[in-house]
């Protein structure tokens, strides 16, 4: 089935917030995951006759067990200070895009079935029977959501729409409406180590073959090696950095910068994915079976550090929970954590973002770099979703804006970011994000991206930028696709170790 | 005295919800650390983040400034005007209840002016129109009557209020006194009643919700403190 077509929104001057037209985006639905895929995670593949009381015990469930569900549904007032802050709605219109209104998919079930009001008074607080209609708007418009929290800037509650619908695909899933690209990707992360479904093999090829191409192009033989026991870092980065344009160009970057910091660094096959799509369905279990594969893979190698590559979701499943979810950090004086715990080098922290370690090494003097190699780039830098607002680079609030950009600037001369709105809490999701980067989800992926567009095209217009650097594969490949449709070139995307690879000494 | 019963059911029914829903919203676990950051790295960083949230709406001020507007002269006002009724519930009345008296007068014009700007809104932005359910419209009508009621009795026709403190008074320290048989000190009265009932189970939730948002009451510190609820910790003794 083709993608319906659809017309590219017009860039403007300023990032407009459109009127309402409601119901535009209705039709926008992404495949749904099949017997197989369901099997694998657990899940029915379709609606069994008791699919409401299976969606009300669900949600029973997740509001005992997550806090932000509960407070987030009772504590809405409707002000509607969100309703202009989704790039969903910015771009499409749709008012169901708007975080409240997503928000209020869920909220009026969860009003009629789990509140007095709601059950007295439904129609006075717009409280509803669960019905096949709203399962299916919530199967739409929850994944018209890239889960990236700029909603939460702004509210003076702090909800959070991203844990709303997590919790709705959450209830999908257990009905048996799972999505087809998530669930699929899911399955092959447990299944072959990555999300890209590339075996051991094909990928000690991969890095083999690129290993050769940095030596034809510089002459130093800088290696990626593969389940390296003993080696003193591991590498666990998105496996779109093994053979995607452009993301293999920061793979390449990691590898030269350990080359000359003389870092003994591996990758492996069995934790060949940093991303996890676990965050995505709020399924804290998935999420954790997930993360365990870096966890064993480090245990097993016998690392002393383990750093990430340039992936937003990744980054904060990373920093955010990896110490909660597998022990990986400090602080846990349980034998789980503590036989991490005795491995790891406590010098430094754990995990480590690619970002921080470059940025300290350059700082020190450790590599060398010389900037004017990137002369023929102007920068800007786009804040991924997850980066800005779920995590932290550093040890001061706020480092993951400001070391990206101090790495940046060093190995570049031309910079200049985007407005202040549109960058740091304030960025606006590319669009793919939280399970949206498949095909039949492409016309809200392309409307999605039009704030972040329209920022950009400003300061090309302004400042003649000609280089987008950005630290998440999944921006990388949204942008890579999205931006040639508002007449851009793709290859204005790119990471910031691919700037770092260009720049770099090796001698 | 149908009043005294009402207000006795009413405080009930306010107090024993609240304390439910604290006592629920304290025993849900939240698993993982989701602080909107950046975040304060430390537990006094986050004291210092939800005064400003909860004194200057901070969040709000960066979303959108004419519901900040509002909502902080309909707060503010609030506070002030709950500040004066102080004086009905102390004998004697404390010293700063007597200095705040003056304040508390014109902040209900504040208070007032903001709701009706809040209203206002949801008439006339077409996003805040099509998010308003039936209750949204109804809980400003209510709080404004409130409002225009208390001011009434302040501006235009005082009611007798030493005996309505003597009410007051009286129902606290279980000896019911007669209210003055005052038609809009009834109406008020009657109205503060039925807020005192829905708080509990109504967007009103708000204020205690807001003490309880893990985005905004976490610290950012998930890589030197292992974060782990009850129900997830079972999961690490299976390994």
């Amino acid at each position: 089935m083709a993608a319906a077509e659809f017309d590219i929104p017009e860039i403007k001057d300023e990032i407009e917030i459109p009127k309402l037209r409601e119901g535009v985006m209705a039709h926008a639905k992404s495949f749904i995951a099949g017997k197989p895929v369901q099997d694998f995670m657990g899940y029915p593949h379709e609606l069994g006759e008791d699919w409401k009381e299976r969606a009300i015990d669900k949600m029973g469930d997740l509001l005992g067990k997550y806090r932000s569900l509960k407070v987030f549904l009772d504590a809405c007032v409707h002000c509607g200070a969100c309703t202009d802050k989704c790039h969903y709605y910015l771009g499409t219109s749709d008012p169901k895009n708007m975080p409240v209104a997503r928000q209020d998919l869920m909220r009026q079930v969860y009003r009629r079935y789990f509140t007095t009001a709601g059950k007295l008074f439904p129609k006075l607080v717009g409280a509803k029977d669960l019905t096949k209609e709203i399962l299916d708007d919530w199967y739409s418009y929850y994944h018209q959501c890239s889960e990236c929290r700029r909603c939460s800037v702004f509210c003076p509650y702090g909800i959070d729409t991203a844990e709303i619908t997590m919790a709705g695909r959450e209830i999908l899933n257990h009905v048996g409406m799972g999505q087809k690209y998530s669930n699929e990707i899911l399955g092959k992360v447990q299944k072959i180590g990555n999300n890209l479904g590339l075996p051991g093999p094909a990928l000690e090829d991969t890095l083999e073959g690129l290993a050769e191409d940095i030596e034809a192009d510089t002459g130093v033989p800088v290696k990626l090696p593969l389940d390296v026991k003993g080696a003193e870092v591991l590498l666990v980065t998105p496996s779109a950095d093994f053979f995607s344009e452009p993301h293999v160009e920061s793979l390449i970057g990691y590898a030269k910068v350990f080359h000359a910091a003389g870092i003994n660094w591996t990758l492996s096959s069995h934790a060949s994915e940093a991303g996890n799509f676990g965050l995505f369905n709020g399924n804290y279990e998935t999420m954790r079976k997930v993360a365990m594969r870096i966890r064993d893979a480090a245990l097993e190698l016998g690392v002393k550090r383990i750093v990430v590559g340039e992936c937003g979701h990744a980054w904060r499943v990373a920093y955010s929970f990896w110490n909660t979810l597998t022990g990986i950090g400090y602080g846990g004086n349980d034998p789980f954590s503590i036989e991490l715990q005795k491995q790891l080098d406590p010098t430094y922290p754990q995990p480590q973002h690619i970002c921080e370690l470059t940025n300290d090494l350059i700082k020190s003097g450790k590599i060398k770099v010389d900037p004017s190699l990137n002369d023929d780039l102007v920068v800007t830098y786009h804040d991924s979703c997850n980066v800005a607002r779920a995590s932290r680079m550093g040890t001061e609030p706020g480092g993951q804006f400001t070391i990206p950009r101090e790495l940046i600037k060093s190995v570049v001369n031309n910079f200049h970011n985007m407005a202040d709105d549109t960058i740091y809490e304030s960025t606006f999701c590319c669009g793919g994000g939280g399970g949206l980067l498949t095909d039949d989800l492409m016309e809200v992926r392309v409307k999605g991206a039009l704030p972040r567009v329209t920022a950009l095209n400003n300061v090309v217009k302004e400042h003649q930028v000609n280089f987008m650097a950005t630290i998440c594969a999944i921006c990388k490949a949204q942008f890579t696709k999205v931006l040639p449709k508002y007449g851009f070139d793709m290859s204005m995307v790119g990471g910031v170790h691919q700037l770092v690879s260009k720049a770099i000494k090796l001698d | 005295m149908i009043y005294a019963g009402m207000f006795y059911i009413a405080a009930f029914l306010l107090v024993a919800g609240l304390v439910y829903k604290i006592f629920d919203y304290s025993r849900t676990p939240a698993p993982l650390k989701i602080p909107t950051t950046p975040a304060p790295t430390t537990q006094t960083g986050v004291v210092y983040r939800m005064a400003k949230e909860v004194v200057l709406f901070e969040s709000l001020f960066k979303s959108n400034k004419w519901i900040w507007v509002f909502g902080w002269l309909f707060h503010f006002g609030l506070f002030l005007v709950l500040a004066r009724h102080l004086r009905y519930f102390t004998q004697p009345v404390w010293f700063w209840v007597d200095i705040v008296q003056p304040f508390g007068k014109y902040a209900s014009l504040m208070m007032v002016a903001g709701l009706a700007g809040l209203l206002a809104r949801r008439f006339v932005v077409d996003r805040v129109r099509y998010i308003s359910t039936p209750s949204d419209y109804l809980m400003l009508v209510l709080l404004i009557a409130i409002g225009l009621s208390g001011m009434m009795m302040t501006f235009v026709a005082h009611t007798d209020i030493i005996s309505l403190k003597e009410f007051f008074m009286g129902l606290m320290y279980f000896d019911v006194q007669p209210l003055p048989q005052d038609p809009i000190l009834m109406v008020h009265l009657a109205l503060v009643a039925t807020l005192m009932v829905i708080f509990p189970i109504s967007k009103l939730l708000h204020a205690p919700g807001l003490f309880f948002s893990p985005t905004r009451n976490q610290a950012d510190n998930p890589r030197e403190h292992r974060h782990v609820a009850a129900w997830a910790a079972r999961l690490d003794q299976n390994n």
